[in-house]
């Protein structure tokens, strides 16, 4: 029996020899290992030895098994390794073809410059503030200070729903909500901007539109100067277009502030060298009016001029989109076509 | 406002060139939009005096003439001009010559006879249409008698120089004439300002005998009246230096007597009116309100109909002249006038302004009268004009002057404390800057060791307080050289609104599904509910309407976001824009009242359009994913009856039973309204609702410890089953041990009897306290098969 299992043994060995894939060797495995394989065939008939014999064939027998299996183990080991390689070979990708890129979509570009410039004043320590689109002849004209005759109150300028309501033509009525708010509850100082839709009775042309957007700046406290006015502005203009930019503050006249200026930046194209963009001036067009809040303003908010001061700015978001992306002409803004939507 | 710089010099010294005026004047106050060269390109042309003509033997429209141009012989000169006469001056083109125009004298040969230069009319010299004196706009420019021959019409025009585009603010209407612009200029350059010296040197008789008087009527729309008396006068042409400094201010040199009310308008601000005396009955003027319905007919020959808001100037039975819009046509200057009156007045802006917007008339006095003007100015102005036309011989100056009203200037005081204004500033202006600032304004200043007490002249109708004063200090000083500042105070961190957070993150969720954000304006077209199929009773047709619209198609503020995408979807697709996945965020307005008194309701919508290879379950997929980022768990249930979306293919979205939003497939007659052959896939969701409902505080719950068990059931039900009833049924049976249920398959057709659908789900089971046995799954599974007989008709499908 002895032999038998031997013989067996080296069989075995050289039939896994000649094996090179996995169905072969597992087909060695169950002639020899399986149920009804060879080696227990050997194992069942062990009952007919003597008890002296049995346990010197069982170690024998249990070796034969290990061999066997050990071996089959490398072999699979072996294959499994020889596939891999074969694998690695046959599978070569054109890694040049294109990606398939999940679509993500795209804010509108004026969202997209509305927001960034909340996030620059957010960071600065500025609340974020909404308001109506339809705003009181008080809130948007009377208690910011405009004279009963001044034109920006005509039918030919402002849009009105009543007699005394109006689409607002600014977003600086929000500063009066926010004020009169604040007095109510007790809350100043502010730092607030505000950004939005705002209306002006203008016919549609390459950069007119009877909608467009604006954004508000006000801080009222005690001891605000225009010199801080002046570093508020400087601020957001380098984080807006870069450090290169230089401003130029040029008196204007506003109702609702007094001392009043118009901002420029230097022009975006020459760096402020003067090239027929900017006539050459060096200075692109306004950016945004600015000024110390009016003492009138104030006092129609309940606020004491003698005790606060405030500075005010606004500016168009809209323009400001359109030189950061170089959009030709506003109304692509409100077309909406998809193409132009997905460049930004 | 046009400025030339020429004009100005005569009222104030300028040391810098154009370029540094122009900057120095932008950063006082006065913004300079562009320098405008007037230094034309002319060369080699000069006056030549025609000593006849005769006409062409060969061509009937021509003239051949011979001009003298005081050099050698009298040149031959082939013309087609209608406009001259024998002994005329004219400006001649020689051979060589060039124009501004672009054109190159040479010498011509005209139907066989030669012609060795051209005469020049001022479109030919580059003048602009509306500045060109009507005598010559359709031909030659005719010179004045007394103009030297041969001499450079450079010269003679005076075509050099440059005239400065100035933007004035509202608050500064004292700047729109060249004097005080020069009292600017003198004040930004630190220069020597001189107001004309006014001198008339003779005056004949007393106004009193030709004028019976003037009167105020409504004093509330004419503060003063004043009027002086010309006689003797002969209207013709205005001398040529006087043409030619109102074409450079950009007016059109008309007569002598009208270009002196306009000289002096645009030298001082002061609108003036030149009634022809013997026109007017009872030989008096009257500022009074127009009775309604009261007729006149203005120089622009148009009857005009008046009401009694409008302040007219009348004589004892008509008005004259709409006060400060526009004057009558029957008292009117003619060649014929012999005796005219001059009006000056200082009437009510407001009206003006009225008057003029009511009867679409707008005149550069009109433009002029619509801002305050202090009432000194009448007598000033009224006074240069006497001065003016006594000086170029059109007349001469009756003795006196007729007035009512105010006439007395009493200047306003005002203070300021200059540490007030430099804690404004956040500057250290010393208080010697400041009084200089302002006395070189003629702003009469001192300062008493506190404050600085300012006497407000007549023409400074801005400045009313202290913060007026500081405003001129700190131009003056120069905004730029104050120097920037921190702003102090402790550090905070900015906020936004929960609803602007949530706006934000719902952007940004839409955007990675792949959604494209689109703006579009406010207001749309009443139409537009119509084309969306919008019932006539719906409360969507409340809307709040633009009394001023740009037009009909912008008249409605909107109810809704979905006829503005759907728009923008019929743009894209007529442009050939395959497929589209979009949204927008915007408000829509609810009127609380109509006619509109009460502020509307302003509610932010959230509107999504699709179009292209997508379906109703991509659009679900997409709201269900967002609303599962807020934490918000919805249901949903068919909605048949909104006509603007498809009967069966719409869902109503709740929140706690509240309704949240609708969506679906655009009904067929939306999609043919906006002639689109797509399916077009809608929403509309209440952005302040689901800031009501989001729940976004995540806790962690720990992960399954234990397997789970999946099995399969596929069931035959009638076609009109919901599978989403089915799906709730199947969790119900024991929502402790099925974890989720997830429809994978809906099969209809061969070996499915028709009007029924093969319905497959995958249920997973977990215990998550222990490991289930095979047994107790098998035996719920079993449960969920009973439930969907009995609740649906279910059969398990066979095969």
């Amino acid at each position: 029996m002895k032999e038998q299992l031997l013989k067996l043994k080296t069989e075995a060995l050289n039939q896994l020899k000649e094996c090179n894939n996995n169905a072969d060797i597992e087909k060695v495995r169950i002639h020899f290992l399986g149920k009804k394989g060879q080696l227990t065939a050997i194992l069942r008939s062990m009952g007919s030895l003597s008890p002296e014999e049995r346990p010197e064939i069982g170690k024998i027998a249990n070796e034969v098994r290990t061999t066997i299996e050990e071996e089959i183990q490398s072999m699979k080991e072996e294959v499994h390794r020889k596939e891999s390689v074969e694998r690695i070979k046959s599978e070569t990708l054109d890694i040049t073809m294109p990606g398939r890129i999940p679509e993500i979509g795209r804010r509108h570009p004026l969202m997209k410059v509305k927001e960034e410039l909340e996030s620059v004043f957010m960071r600065m320590g500025y609340d974020v503030i909404s308001g109506p689109e339809i705003e009181t002849v008080q809130n948007n004209f009377d208690d910011l200070n405009t004279p009963y005759d001044h034109p920006s109150r005509d039918w030919s300028d402002t849009f009105y729903i009543s007699d005394d309501l109006v689409l607002r033509t600014h977003t600086s009525p929000v500063e009066i909500r926010v004020m009169k708010e604040a007095v109510k509850a007790g809350k100043l100082p502010i730092r607030m901007v505000s950004t939005g839709r705002t209306f002006r009775f203008d016919d549609v042309d390459d950069t007119h539109s009877p909608m467009f957007h604006q954004m508000e700046c006000l801080v009222v406290d005690k001891g605000v100067t225009m010199a801080n006015l002046k570093d508020s502005i400087d601020q957001f203009v380098k984080e807006l277009f870069g450090t290169s930019v230089k401003t130029r503050f040029r008196p204007h006249n506003f109702p609702f502030t007094e001392p009043s200026a118009e901002v420029d930046v230097s022009c975006h194209i020459c760096m402020g060298k003067g090239c027929p963009a900017c006539n050459g001036t060096g200075w692109s067009m306004e950016l945004l009016g600015c000024g110390m809040t009016h003492p009138n303003v104030l006092r129609n908010c309940g606020i004491d001029p003698e005790i606060y001061s405030g500075y005010a700015f606004g500016m168009g978001i809209d323009r400001v989109a359109m030189v950061k992306y170089g959009i030709p002409n506003i109304r692509l803004l409100f077309e909406n076509d998809v193409r132009f939507l997905k460049q930004f | 406002m046009l400025v030339p710089i020429k004009w100005m010099k005569e009222y104030v010294d300028i040391n810098v060139d154009d370029k540094t005026l122009a900057d120095q004047l932008t950063l006082t106050g006065s913004h300079v939009d562009a320098v405008i060269d007037y230094n034309k390109e002319v060369k080699n042309v000069v006056t030549g005096k025609i000593l006849e003509i005769k006409k062409h033997p060969n061509a009937d429209k021509l003239s051949v003439t011979k001009v003298d141009i005081n050099e050698g012989e009298p040149l031959q000169i082939i013309t087609g001009a209608t406009n001259i006469k024998k002994g005329d001056i004219v400006p001649l083109a020689l051979e060589g010559a060039e124009l501004p125009i672009g054109l190159k004298i040479k010498k011509t040969n005209f139907r066989g006879l030669a012609s060795y230069g051209m005469m020049v009319s001022y479109e030919e010299l580059g003048f602009e249409d509306k500045v060109i004196p009507k005598e010559a706009k359709d031909g030659i420019i005719i010179l004045p008698k007394d103009t030297p021959l041969g001499r450079d019409i450079k010269e003679v025009l005076d075509l050099t120089g440059s005239a400065l585009e100035v933007e004035v603010t509202f608050n500064r209407p004292d700047c729109l004439n060249i004097v005080g612009m020069a009292r600017e200029t003198a004040a930004t350059l630190g220069t020597k300002f001189k107001f004309p010296e006014i001198k008339i040197t003779n005056e004949e008789g007393d106004i009193r005998d030709y004028l019976n008087g003037v009167e105020i009527e409504d004093e509330d729309l004419c503060s003063r009246f004043y009027a002086r008396v010309i006689k003797d006068i002969k209207i013709g042409p205005s001398p040529l230096w006087m043409q030619r400094t109102l074409m450079d201010a950009g007016m059109r040199p008309i007569n002598n007597i009208v270009d002196v009310t306009n000289y002096v308008m645009l030298e001082l601000g002061q609108p003036l009116h030149a009634y022809d005396l013997e026109k007017l009955e009872g030989r008096k003027l009257i500022a009074r309100r127009a009775k309604k319905g009261e007729k006149i007919t203005t120089i622009d020959e148009v009857e005009r109909t008046l009401d009694e808001d409008m302040l007219v100037i009348a004589d004892a039975v008509n008005p004259a002249c709409i006060a400060g819009v526009m004057g009558g046509y029957d008292s009117e200057i003619s060649e014929n006038t012999k005796i005219m009156v001059l009006e000056t007045a200082n009437f009510n802006p407001k009206s003006v302004r009225e008057t003029s917007k009511k009867l679409g008339l707008r005149s550069e006095a009109s433009a002029r009268n619509e801002k305050p003007m202090g009432y000194v100015m009448c007598e000033i102005a009224s006074n240069r004009a006497c001065q003016l036309i006594e000086m170029i011989g059109a007349g001469t100056v009756v003795g006196g002057y007729l007035e009512a009203g105010k006439s007395q200037y009493e200047p306003p005081v005002v203070t300021m404390r200059p540490h007030r204004a430099n804690a404004l500033l956040g500057a250290e202006i010393p208080v010697a800057h400041m009084l200089n600032s302002l006395n070189s304004l003629e702003i009469e200043s001192v300062y008493d060791g506190e404050k600085i007490t300012s006497r407000i002249p007549y023409f400074r109708t801005d400045i009313e307080q202290e913060a007026d004063l500081i405003e001129e200090v700190g131009r003056l000083y120069g905004f730029e050289n104050i120097e920037s500042k921190p702003l102090r105070g402790s550090t905070r961190v900015g906020r936004k609104s929960e609803l602007r957070m949530l706006e934000d993150e719902m952007k940004s969720i839409l955007c990675g599904m792949g959604l494209y954000e689109i703006t579009t304006y406010s207001f749309i077209s009443p139409k537009a509910y119509d084309s969306i199929c919008i019932p006539q009773d719906s409360p969507l047709r409340n809307y709040v309407k633009i009394l001023n619209p740009l037009g009909e198609d912008f008249s409605s503020m909107r109810t809704t976001l979905i006829p503005n995408m759907m728009e923008v979807v019929q743009r894209n697709s007529n442009r050939g824009v395959e497929e589209a996945k979009l949204y927008e965020v915007g408000s829509i307005f609810i009127p609380k009242d109509q006619p509109v008194r009460e502020e509307p309701i302003e509610k932010l919508k959230l509107c999504i359009g699709m179009y292209g290879n997508y379906d109703f379950f991509d659009l679900k997929g997409i709201i269900e994913g967002m609303l599962f980022r807020f934490g918000i768990k919805s249901v949903i249930k068919p909605l048949t009856e909104n006509p603007t979306f498809h009967p069966g293919r719409t869902a109503a979205l709740y929140v706690n039973e509240e309704l949240i939003g609708i969506y679906g497939e655009a009904s067929p007659q939306v999609s043919d309204n906006y002639d689109l052959d797509h399916r077009v896939y809608l929403a509309e969701l209440d952005v302040e609702k689901i800031l009501k409902y989001k729940n976004t505080e995540w806790k962690y719950e720990p992960l399954p410890k234990y397997p789970s068990m999946v099995r399969d059931i596929a069931v035959v039900v009638k076609d009109e089953v919901l599978a989403g009833e089915m799906e709730e049924a199947i969790k119900a049976v024991n929502p402790y041990l099925i974890e989720s249920v997830k429809l994978f398959d809906v099969y209809k057709g061969e070996h499915i009897e028709k009007g029924y659908k093969s319905t497959a789900f995958s249920v997973t089971y977990r215990n998550k306290e222990r490991t289930l046995k095979e047994k107790e799954v098998e035996k719920i599974h079993e449960k969920v098969l009973q439930v969907l007989e009995k609740k649906f008709g279910a059969k398990l499908r066979q095969e």
